[in-house]
């Protein structure tokens, strides 16, 4: 089997789990325990990773706090942000392509009194700079727009949405889970003052991420996890030292290897778009051509049932939509978001390509997705009309 | 005085080749295998010295890491 599905489930990084079979065999140490030898070592293999996580992004090592997961990042960054300052700013930005998480956490706050903007996306998925800023308002805490999607893999225009916020003094929150490690980030270039990051995105282990919280201008959170006081006060609860060691390493790896992956990832995706597009006519890309990471294409087959389609290549393990939409029938709302029809909205499958995919898996991929699309198009009466030069919208389908 | 240094860093290349064949999970294998190749490759025409012990010392260290978990 070929693992394809490789933008939310990826696979560890061996070195990764070298750096961390210390942390889970002699040392066991508990990080925050001040008075004795396990403890001082665990804490600085702990101090360790922050830094590398830190190095990634330019940030201080202050800066980063662990959590459980981009998840509870976001979380810490929506809600955190947006209950300390209530008393002065009850709005909020976002976009209606941010990870479900992040959409939840604003709903939440609407329940809380907040008022929230979810600002639309042009057809290529990329917001309108002119439309964010005429969202603003007197009391605008926070705006929060993720780097890079995790369905079609649109790269939002982060440096200018940074030096808007910054211009009007608003916080600016970013979801980097899918950027991270992949491409450059820099806090500070950026004008970034929150930034989420999750473990396993960047072949690192699962259950564990960071925020980036900014110390100058200082960005006051409210904690969403009260306790002893760990990180900051921000995030209490024991670090799981071996996960944080994990994350570390995966960034250090990753900001090594990010030149040699995106070249190759970028020359993958091209050969598999190619392929497909060369082979079956009426196949739509999501979102736009050139402002993405390369690793993560969605493409759209017309004529085509998805779960059909998904079903014939369940071998290749892609999917529609994400793993947080993919338990519903409905179709993504980011594809909904960009304004794809309903019907290429369903027939839509997500490809991901990182560092470890070979060139076999690609080909592999092509030829099958290549020879069920076509399987597929000649059972259907739709494609049959297609071909007969009917146009569908013209169809007046008949109640039996 | 290079000949034994061109000795050494084909005898490491090959031990790291040959101890990532025993992945038995086809991406670390591939990975590591194409990973190797091309690193060595870049790495042909350095010519000064400290820089090929730091990067001998980095293949070695690789070599451990796929060691313990071969």
């Amino acid at each position: 089997p070929s693992f394809l599905r490789l933008v939310v489930c990826v696979p560890q990084d061996p070195r990764v789990l070298d750096s961390m079979l210390p942390y889970l065999t002699a040392y066991y140490g508990n990080p925050h325990s001040r008075t004795h030898a396990y403890g001082w070592e665990s804490e600085a293999a702990m101090e360790n990773a922050r830094r590398q996580v830190a190095d990634l992004i330019g940030a201080d090592s202050r800066e980063i706090i662990f959590t459980s997961g981009a998840t509870e990042s976001n979380n810490m960054a929506i809600k955190g942000v947006a209950r300390f300052y209530k008393s002065r700013k009850k709005h909020i930005i976002t976009t209606q392509t941010e990870h479900k998480c992040v959409l939840d956490s604003c709903r939440s706050l609407e329940t809380e009194g907040f008022r929230v903007t979810y600002l639309p996306v042009k057809k290529n998925g990329l917001i309108d700079l002119k439309e964010l800023e005429a969202a603003f308002q007197p009391d605008t805490s926070l705006v929060s727009v993720m780097t890079v999607n995790n369905e079609i893999g649109v790269k939002q225009p982060i440096c200018d949405i940074g030096e808007i916020c910054r211009a009007r003094k608003v916080f600016f929150h970013t979801d980097a889970a899918q950027a991270i490690g992949k491409i450059p980030m820099d806090v500070n270039n950026m004008k970034i003052d929150l930034m989420s990051i999750s473990g396993h995105k960047i072949y690192g282990p699962k259950g564990v991420g960071a925020l980036y919280v900014r110390r100058r201008p200082r960005v006051r959170l409210e904690p969403l996890q009260s306790g002893g006081g760990q990180e900051r006060g921000l995030r209490s609860g024991t670090v799981p030292t071996p996960l944080a060691v994990g994350l570390g390493a995966a960034c250090e790896v990753a900001q090594q290897e990010m030149e040699y992956d995106h070249k190759r990832i970028l020359q993958l995706a091209e050969r598999l778009v190619t392929k497909i597009m060369s082979e079956v006519p009426d196949v739509v890309m999501n979102g736009d051509r050139e402002h993405r990471y390369p690793g993560c294409i969605n493409l759209s087959f017309a004529y085509v049932e998805g779960e059909s389609l998904l079903m014939a290549l369940k071998d290749v393990a892609l999917s529609s939509g994400s793993a947080c939409t993919s338990a519903s029938l409905e179709p993504s709302y980011v594809l909904r978001a960009i304004g794809t029809d309903e019907d290429l909205a369903h027939s839509s499958i997500r490809f991901g390509i990182g560092r470890f995919t070979t060139e076999e898996e690609v080909d592999y991929t092509v030829q099958k997705c290549i020879q069920h699309v076509k399987r597929l198009r000649e059972m259907s009466p739709l494609w049959e009309m297609v071909q007969d030069g009917i146009d569908l919208k013209s169809i007046k389908w008949t109640q039996h | 005085m290079a000949a034994s240094s061109r000795a050494q860093v084909l005898r490491l290349y090959r031990a790291l080749l040959r101890e990532s064949q025993r992945f038995s999970a086809y991406n670390y294998r591939t990975y590591a295998i194409r990973r190797i190749r091309d690193a060595f490759r870049e790495n042909k025409n350095v010519a000064d010295p400290a820089k090929i012990e730091e990067l001998l010392n980095k293949a070695k260290a690789n070599l451990e890491v796929i060691h313990r978990q071969v």
